[in-house]
């Protein structure tokens, strides 16, 4: 009787079950993932059709002419992501540097830890929040001090808002590559007489460096997709920003605007820069995993 | 292994179950409503009353106006809120006849963020000029021009408008449209406008309240319940009358002493009331005027009618307690005749 249950290659039914529901869990996610793809596509499809590729170009969003345009708001999402990101990575790759070799153990090093921990983990608005009362009156002095409009909101204060959410994600993945690094390769380093820099330049970072590139990843994607505390800070103009301290509106920003009293072709223009965003996002991991692979092989070279 | 799954299968049956029992339950016992934020403390107040007195429930969502007209056409609340009344298109794509009744109404006033605070008076024009970017001190002559007496520093204006779709804005810019040709054709009337370059932008009442708080010289528009709630300072308008009328209960009330059509299609900014603050409006109700559609019970469709004809008598008791304005004389008997209007299968359901 026994032998029935059992396929072929010795499995029993139970374990062919537990696979099986693996295997629709992971084709579950796929399944949503395309489902989300139509869902907007043919929700956006009136504006799609009006407006065509000339979207992803046109200057304009305005409401009372009916003419939409993704461009202001695609720049202010890229713009704030990337300054986000040169201001974040500095602090970011010292921290994992400091918690994953300097500072491995002890009172200080788990203080840190859970710091950054908590950091990760306060709700969006909360940050909004505090940058209304304290970066937006600093930003707005430094502003008056450089003799340009004092907005005090824009994509500066966005983007240093945005730095500090975002620091917690790349740091903590880069803290738990750098102390992957194999002590046999240290050891054989400092063997040779190199200073602890020279073993941090030449041996952690290139063999920890796919793994600091995809936490920047990571940090990249949540910088796109924040919305609350953007909103929030950064002063939502549907213009084309001319500097980094001008108000500016992102992608996320605008559709969480304007989303909720938005009827008709509006709505549809609105879904059509949600599916512009869904498309930016996929293309960002799309490189994010080419350049994590081509990288980590690259780094195996050189170390090895 | 096999226990565990009849437990999981329990436990999936059991939540269909409730899922589609607690629907069904939603369904009979609840009128569902949805639309505008504006009025919705108001609401739940008057329909909490209505439920401590006569047991009928209703739900209620803030959603926006839009979310509430779409919800209506899509038939799956029984009324719908909304700050604007519901365009040509709108009206085509709901199908059917829908009934407009006027609740309260709102105000939005022009708030600012001076040295002490003194109040203002605005000609529409210095309104218009000020947002449109054309006024840029404070101490600008045409400011001082309406308000004699008053030191006016040499402060910079920092204008901020509403970033998010909103009644305010409609209500806001449709003034201003009516008073201001350079405003009409360059940002028109909407619930979200085209605003001029390098102005701030921010989310809600209090996304606009907290920026001019925040910023000396700063100036936005908020509605009034909120600006009187949070002691905000806001000037006066002059109307079309050519008085400076301060933003009262009583004042935006008095905007509704004209004359209107039948179905209270009218836009109460700048009217002809002596008496009126110029950037009032209405907030409304929407439903369908015959109730039989479906597949909707006819004792549903009379809770409705009921509630409806409370909304606009013995509710509109609740409404200046909570800092809106009550409807006018006229407004209200207006009101009266559209519930009494509503059909089923053709029947009128109230006498």
């Amino acid at each position: 009787m026994m032998s029935n249950c059992k396929s072929p290659a010795g499995i029993d039914r139970s374990e062919k079950r537990f696979t099986w529901i693996l295997t629709a869990s992971g084709a579950f996610i796929v399944v949503l993932l395309i489902a989300i793809f139509f869902t907007l596509f043919i929700t956006a499809l009136p504006a799609i059709k009006k407006f065509g590729l000339t979207f992803l170009i046109s200057k304009s969003w305005n409401a009372t002419a009916e003419s939409f345009g993704s461009l202001p708001f695609l720049v202010g999402t890229l713009l704030t992501s990337f300054l986000a990101l040169i201001i974040a990575i500095p602090f970011s790759i010292s921290i994992s540097m400091f918690l994953g070799e300097y500072c491995k153990e002890g009172a200080i090093s788990n203080f840190l830890r859970s710091a950054i921990e908590v950091l990760a983990g306060i709700p969006s608005v909360i940050y909004g929040l505090w940058g209304i009362f304290l970066l937006v009156p600093l930003v707005r002095s430094l502003e008056m001090q450089l003799g340009i409009v004092p907005y005090g909101v824009g994509i500066l204060t966005s983007s240093l808002i945005l730095a500090i959410m975002v620091i917690p994600f790349s740091a903590s993945l880069g803290r738990e590559v750098i102390s992957l690094v194999p002590g046999d390769l240290k050891e054989a380093a400092y063997s040779l007489g190199a200073t602890r820099f020279e073993v941090m330049k030449n041996i952690v970072i290139p063999y920890a460096r796919s793994g600091i590139i995809a936490g920047i990843l990571l940090a990249f994607g949540r910088a796109i997709g924040e919305t609350m505390a953007v909103t929030m800070l950064i002063g939502n103009s549907s213009f084309l920003p001319t500097s980094i301290f001008s108000p500016a509106n992102t992608m996320a920003s605008v559709i969480a605007n304007q989303f909720s009293e938005a009827t008709g072709i509006v709505a549809s223009s609105l879904i059509y820069i949600a599916l512009v965003l869904f498309l930016v996002t996929t293309i960002v991991n799309i490189i994010g995993n080419y350049v994590i692979h081509k990288i980590s092989i690259e780094a195996s070279k050189e170390v090895t | 292994m096999k226990n565990l799954f009849s437990k999981v299968r329990f436990l999936t049956l059991l939540f269909v179950f409730l899922a589609t029992g607690f629907q069904a339950f939603a369904g009979d016992q609840e009128l569902l409503g949805a639309g505008a934020t504006f009025p919705q403390p108001l609401y739940s107040k008057m329909f909490d009353a209505y439920y401590q007195q006569y047991k009928v429930k209703i739900n209620y969502q803030g959603i926006g106006s839009g979310g509430g007209i779409n919800q209506l056409t899509k038939k799956t609340v029984d009324f719908g809120a909304t700050d604007a009344f519901m365009t040509a298109k709108e009206l085509t794509e709901a199908g059917a006849t829908v009934i407009h009744i006027p609740t309260c109404l709102g105000a939005v006033v022009v708030t600012y963020n001076l040295p002490g605070n003194p109040k203002l008076n605005f000609t529409p024009d210095v309104v218009a000029d000020i947002f449109l970017g054309k006024i840029t001190k404070w101490n600008d002559p045409k400011i001082a021009a309406a308000n004699a007496g008053v030191k006016l520093p040499n402060l910079p204006i920092s204008v901020v408008n509403r970033a998010d779709g909103s009644g305010t804005n409609y209500i806001f810019t449709e003034y201003l449209s009516k008073v201001s040709s350079a405003w009409k054709e360059k940002i028109g009337a909407g619930k979200t406008a085209n605003w001029p370059a390098g102005q701030i932008g921010q989310k809600g009442n209090p996304g606009v309240a907290g920026y001019v708080a925040q910023t000396p010289g700063a100036v936005g528009y908020v509605e009034l319940i909120y600006a009187t709630q949070n002691k905000m300072a806001y000037g006066n308008v002059k109307n079309k009358a050519g008085k400076f009328i301060e933003p009262t209960l009583k004042a935006v009330s008095a905007a509704a002493n004209v004359k209107m059509p039948d179905d209270t299609n009218v836009l109460l900014t700048n009217t002809d009331a002596a008496n009126g603050y110029p950037i009032s409006s209405f907030t409304w109700i929407i439903f369908y005027k015959e109730q039989n559609y479906g597949g909707k019970a006819k004792e549903r469709a009379e809770a409705l009618a009921k509630l409806l004809l409370w909304t606009v008598n013995e509710g509109q008791k609740y409404v200046e307690p909570l800092q809106y304005a009550p409807l006018s004389k006229e407004a209200q008997s207006k009101a009266n005749k559209l519930v009494r209007s509503i059909t089923f299968n053709g029947v009128p359901l109230l006498k």
